[in-house]
Protein backbone atom coordinates (compact mmCIF):
# COMPACT_ATOMS: atom_id res chain seq x y z
CA UNK A 1 0.00 0.00 0.00
CA UNK A 2 1.23 3.30 -0.85
CA UNK A 3 -0.29 5.85 1.43
CA UNK A 4 0.82 9.19 2.17
CA UNK A 5 -1.00 8.85 5.92
CA UNK A 6 1.20 5.65 6.63
CA UNK A 7 -1.79 3.60 7.59
CA UNK A 8 -4.54 2.72 5.24
CA UNK A 9 -8.04 3.08 6.70
CA UNK A 10 -9.18 -0.42 6.74
CA UNK A 11 -12.92 -1.69 5.33
CA UNK A 12 -14.81 -4.00 7.50
CA UNK A 13 -13.96 -6.93 4.88
CA UNK A 14 -10.40 -6.74 5.63
CA UNK A 15 -10.79 -6.54 9.09
CA UNK A 16 -13.07 -9.30 8.77
CA UNK A 17 -10.49 -11.40 6.59
CA UNK A 18 -7.58 -10.55 9.38
CA UNK A 19 -9.74 -12.49 12.10
CA UNK A 20 -10.73 -15.17 10.05
CA UNK A 21 -7.59 -15.98 9.62
CA UNK A 22 -6.59 -15.73 13.26
CA UNK A 23 -5.82 -18.76 15.85
CA UNK A 24 -6.68 -18.15 19.50
CA UNK A 25 -5.65 -20.74 21.71
CA UNK A 26 -8.05 -20.58 25.50
CA UNK A 27 -6.51 -22.28 28.26
CA UNK A 28 -9.45 -22.70 30.81
CA UNK A 29 -13.30 -22.88 29.81
CA UNK A 30 -14.75 -21.25 33.06
CA UNK A 31 -16.20 -17.96 33.62
CA UNK A 32 -13.34 -16.43 31.84
CA UNK A 33 -12.34 -18.85 29.26
CA UNK A 34 -16.08 -19.69 27.92
CA UNK A 35 -16.89 -16.46 27.80
CA UNK A 36 -13.96 -15.43 26.00
CA UNK A 37 -14.68 -18.03 23.74
CA UNK A 38 -18.30 -17.09 22.62
CA UNK A 39 -17.41 -13.23 22.12
CA UNK A 40 -14.36 -14.47 19.52
CA UNK A 41 -16.58 -17.05 18.08
CA UNK A 42 -19.62 -14.36 17.31
CA UNK A 43 -16.43 -12.15 16.33
CA UNK A 44 -15.75 -13.96 13.80
CA UNK A 45 -12.40 -15.71 14.62
CA UNK A 46 -11.36 -18.67 12.40
CA UNK A 47 -10.19 -20.83 14.37
CA UNK A 48 -10.38 -21.65 18.35
CA UNK A 49 -8.64 -24.54 20.47
CA UNK A 50 -10.44 -24.70 23.44
CA UNK A 51 -8.78 -26.53 26.43
CA UNK A 52 -10.31 -27.63 29.16
CA UNK A 53 -10.51 -31.10 31.40
CA UNK A 54 -13.06 -30.34 33.91
CA UNK A 55 -17.21 -31.22 33.45
CA UNK A 56 -20.08 -28.53 33.73
CA UNK A 57 -21.54 -28.32 36.97
CA UNK A 58 -24.78 -26.53 38.18
CA UNK A 59 -22.50 -23.66 40.28
CA UNK A 60 -20.68 -22.90 36.90
CA UNK A 61 -24.01 -21.79 35.22
CA UNK A 62 -24.07 -18.35 37.46
CA UNK A 63 -21.16 -16.87 35.06
CA UNK A 64 -19.93 -19.44 32.78
CA UNK A 65 -21.33 -19.80 28.95
CA UNK A 66 -23.17 -23.20 29.37
CA UNK A 67 -26.75 -24.28 30.23
CA UNK A 68 -28.54 -26.51 32.49
CA UNK A 69 -28.84 -29.37 30.31
CA UNK A 70 -25.43 -28.99 30.29
CA UNK A 71 -24.70 -29.34 33.36
CA UNK A 72 -22.12 -33.17 33.52
CA UNK A 73 -21.00 -32.76 29.88
CA UNK A 74 -17.10 -31.70 29.19
CA UNK A 75 -16.87 -28.44 28.59
CA UNK A 76 -14.54 -28.61 25.67
CA UNK A 77 -17.73 -30.39 24.17
CA UNK A 78 -20.83 -28.16 25.96
CA UNK A 79 -18.52 -25.01 24.56
CA UNK A 80 -18.23 -26.08 21.14
CA UNK A 81 -21.83 -27.03 20.67
CA UNK A 82 -22.39 -23.45 21.93
CA UNK A 83 -19.81 -21.81 20.00
CA UNK A 84 -21.39 -24.00 16.47
CA UNK A 85 -24.67 -22.53 17.51
CA UNK A 86 -23.64 -18.88 17.68
CA UNK A 87 -21.45 -18.58 14.92
CA UNK A 88 -21.25 -22.03 12.69
CA UNK A 89 -18.32 -20.38 10.43
CA UNK A 90 -15.44 -21.41 12.88
CA UNK A 91 -13.30 -24.04 13.26
CA UNK A 92 -13.17 -24.89 17.01
CA UNK A 93 -10.27 -27.97 17.81
CA UNK A 94 -11.31 -29.42 21.35
CA UNK A 95 -8.63 -30.22 24.06
CA UNK A 96 -10.00 -32.28 26.76
CA UNK A 97 -6.69 -32.34 29.34
CA UNK A 98 -5.49 -30.88 32.42
CA UNK A 99 -2.52 -28.41 31.22
CA UNK A 100 0.67 -30.41 33.24
CA UNK A 101 3.89 -28.41 34.48
CA UNK A 102 6.22 -28.68 31.66
CA UNK A 103 3.47 -29.25 28.80
CA UNK A 104 1.46 -26.65 29.69
CA UNK A 105 2.34 -25.23 26.11
CA UNK A 106 1.82 -27.97 24.12
CA UNK A 107 -2.02 -26.97 22.68
CA UNK A 108 -0.38 -23.77 21.87
CA UNK A 109 2.15 -24.18 19.31
CA UNK A 110 0.27 -22.83 16.26
CA UNK A 111 -1.84 -20.31 18.01
CA UNK A 112 -1.10 -15.89 17.29
CA UNK A 113 -2.48 -15.43 20.82
CA UNK A 114 -2.66 -17.17 24.11
CA UNK A 115 -5.37 -16.69 26.25
CA UNK A 116 -5.29 -17.62 29.93
CA UNK A 117 -8.61 -18.30 31.47
CA UNK A 118 -7.72 -20.46 34.52
CA UNK A 119 -8.79 -20.91 37.70
CA UNK A 120 -6.46 -21.00 40.69
CA UNK A 121 -4.00 -18.34 41.11
CA UNK A 122 -0.88 -21.37 41.37
CA UNK A 123 -1.85 -22.48 38.16
CA UNK A 124 -2.06 -19.27 36.40
CA UNK A 125 1.09 -18.33 37.56
CA UNK A 126 2.72 -21.48 36.74
CA UNK A 127 0.81 -21.68 33.30
CA UNK A 128 2.05 -17.63 32.28
CA UNK A 129 5.64 -18.82 33.09
CA UNK A 130 5.36 -21.76 30.78
CA UNK A 131 4.17 -19.60 28.05
CA UNK A 132 6.47 -16.69 27.86
CA UNK A 133 9.60 -19.55 28.12
CA UNK A 134 8.64 -21.74 26.10
CA UNK A 135 6.47 -19.63 23.40
CA UNK A 136 8.51 -16.21 23.77
CA UNK A 137 7.07 -14.83 20.68
CA UNK A 138 3.03 -15.08 21.63
CA UNK A 139 1.09 -12.39 22.78
CA UNK A 140 -0.40 -13.90 26.12
CA UNK A 141 -3.83 -12.38 27.19
CA UNK A 142 -4.03 -12.62 30.85
CA UNK A 143 -7.04 -11.87 33.98
CA UNK A 144 -6.18 -11.75 37.38
CA UNK A 145 -8.80 -10.16 40.46
CA UNK A 146 -12.38 -11.28 39.02
CA UNK A 147 -13.89 -11.86 42.16
CA UNK A 148 -16.63 -9.72 43.47
CA UNK A 149 -19.12 -7.42 43.07
CA UNK A 150 -18.77 -3.43 41.90
CA UNK A 151 -15.68 -1.58 41.69
CA UNK A 152 -15.78 -2.56 37.68
CA UNK A 153 -13.27 1.26 38.03
CA UNK A 154 -10.84 -0.86 39.51
CA UNK A 155 -9.82 -3.24 36.83
CA UNK A 156 -6.92 -1.94 34.67
CA UNK A 157 -4.28 -3.41 32.28
CA UNK A 158 -0.61 -3.91 32.94
CA UNK A 159 1.42 -4.67 29.87
CA UNK A 160 4.74 -6.70 30.46
CA UNK A 161 6.63 -7.22 27.31
CA UNK A 162 4.31 -9.84 25.05
CA UNK A 163 1.98 -10.28 28.36
CA UNK A 164 -1.27 -8.40 28.68
CA UNK A 165 -2.74 -9.02 31.99
CA UNK A 166 -6.79 -7.56 33.18
CA UNK A 167 -6.12 -6.73 36.79
CA UNK A 168 -7.63 -5.69 39.75
CA UNK A 169 -4.92 -6.16 42.17
CA UNK A 170 -7.48 -5.04 45.29
CA UNK A 171 -9.91 -7.91 44.29
CA UNK A 172 -10.21 -10.62 47.09
CA UNK A 173 -9.10 -14.45 45.86
CA UNK A 174 -12.45 -16.40 44.82
CA UNK A 175 -11.51 -18.11 47.65
CA UNK A 176 -12.65 -15.06 49.73
CA UNK A 177 -14.87 -13.11 46.96
CA UNK A 178 -18.21 -14.09 45.17
CA UNK A 179 -17.75 -15.09 41.34
CA UNK A 180 -20.85 -13.63 39.59
CA UNK A 181 -21.38 -13.46 35.88
CA UNK A 182 -21.02 -9.35 35.44
CA UNK A 183 -17.64 -8.97 36.93
CA UNK A 184 -16.38 -11.90 35.47
CA UNK A 185 -17.49 -10.78 32.13
CA UNK A 186 -15.87 -7.78 31.97
CA UNK A 187 -12.69 -9.18 32.47
CA UNK A 188 -13.09 -11.89 29.87
CA UNK A 189 -14.73 -9.16 27.48
CA UNK A 190 -11.84 -6.98 27.91
CA UNK A 191 -9.69 -10.35 27.07
CA UNK A 192 -11.34 -10.82 24.05
CA UNK A 193 -11.47 -7.30 23.14
CA UNK A 194 -7.26 -7.33 23.46
CA UNK A 195 -7.34 -10.29 21.27
CA UNK A 196 -8.90 -8.22 18.39
CA UNK A 197 -6.90 -5.12 19.06
CA UNK A 198 -3.46 -7.31 19.08
CA UNK A 199 -4.33 -9.01 15.92
CA UNK A 200 -5.57 -5.70 13.80
CA UNK A 201 -2.41 -3.95 15.21
CA UNK A 202 -1.69 -1.95 12.52
CA UNK A 203 -5.14 -1.65 10.98
CA UNK A 204 -6.78 1.57 11.68
CA UNK A 205 -9.98 0.34 13.07
CA UNK A 206 -11.81 1.58 15.94
CA UNK B 1 23.56 0.39 45.01
CA UNK B 2 19.99 -0.15 44.79
CA UNK B 3 17.48 -2.03 42.40
CA UNK B 4 13.34 -1.46 41.17
CA UNK B 5 10.89 -3.60 42.34
CA UNK B 6 7.54 -3.04 40.57
CA UNK B 7 8.76 0.68 40.33
CA UNK B 8 9.33 1.31 43.64
CA UNK B 9 13.60 1.88 44.37
CA UNK B 10 14.88 -1.06 47.09
CA UNK B 11 18.24 -1.58 48.98
CA UNK B 12 20.40 -3.62 47.18
CA UNK B 13 21.32 -6.76 49.19
CA UNK B 14 24.79 -8.79 47.81
CA UNK B 15 23.74 -12.34 47.25
CA UNK B 16 20.57 -11.81 47.44
CA UNK B 17 18.45 -14.38 45.89
CA UNK B 18 15.12 -14.11 44.42
CA UNK B 19 13.48 -16.56 46.65
CA UNK B 20 15.07 -13.96 49.78
CA UNK B 21 13.78 -10.90 48.12
CA UNK B 22 10.35 -12.22 47.42
CA UNK B 23 10.19 -13.20 51.27
CA UNK B 24 11.58 -9.64 52.15
CA UNK B 25 8.75 -8.33 49.86
CA UNK B 26 6.00 -10.44 51.64
CA UNK B 27 5.15 -11.41 48.19
CA UNK B 28 3.42 -15.20 47.91
CA UNK B 29 5.58 -17.18 46.09
CA UNK B 30 3.73 -19.66 44.27
CA UNK B 31 1.37 -17.22 43.35
CA UNK B 32 3.81 -15.00 40.48
CA UNK B 33 5.61 -14.35 37.94
CA UNK B 34 8.57 -12.70 38.19
CA UNK B 35 11.28 -11.08 35.73
CA UNK B 36 14.52 -9.79 36.04
CA UNK B 37 15.61 -6.77 33.59
CA UNK B 38 12.58 -8.23 31.04
CA UNK B 39 13.89 -11.66 31.14
CA UNK B 40 11.43 -14.32 32.93
CA UNK B 41 12.89 -16.48 35.83
CA UNK B 42 11.27 -19.84 35.94
CA UNK B 43 10.59 -20.88 39.64
CA UNK B 44 13.03 -23.45 39.48
CA UNK B 45 15.90 -20.87 39.48
CA UNK B 46 14.78 -18.75 42.22
CA UNK B 47 16.88 -19.93 45.16
CA UNK B 48 19.96 -20.08 42.75
CA UNK B 49 19.02 -16.19 41.01
CA UNK B 50 20.95 -13.56 42.67
CA UNK B 51 19.58 -10.44 42.41
CA UNK B 52 22.17 -7.70 40.28
CA UNK B 53 22.78 -4.05 41.84
CA UNK B 54 20.82 -1.75 39.65
CA UNK B 55 18.08 -4.25 38.07
CA UNK B 56 14.95 -3.60 37.18
CA UNK B 57 12.59 -6.58 39.17
CA UNK B 58 9.28 -7.05 38.42
CA UNK B 59 6.63 -9.37 40.30
CA UNK B 60 3.93 -9.94 38.60
CA UNK B 61 1.02 -11.42 41.93
CA UNK B 62 -1.84 -13.35 40.61
CA UNK B 63 -5.24 -13.86 42.17
CA UNK B 64 -7.65 -16.92 42.21
CA UNK B 65 -10.85 -16.74 40.34
CA UNK B 66 -11.95 -17.51 36.70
Amino acid sequence: MNSSLGVERMSTNEVAEKLKASTVGIAGLGGLGSNVAMALARSGIGRLIIVDFDEVERSNLNRQAYEVEQVGQRKTEALMYNIEKANPDIDVTAVCQKLEPGMMHFPFEDVDIVVEALDSAETKAAFIEEILLKLPDKPVVAASGVAGIGKSENINIHTSGNLFLIEDKDAPSSDDGILLAPRVGLFAYWQANLVLQILTEGMDVY
Amino acid sequence: MSIKVNTNPIDWVEGESITQLLKRMNYTFPLVVVKIDGQVIPKAKYSETIVPDDSIIEVIHLISGG
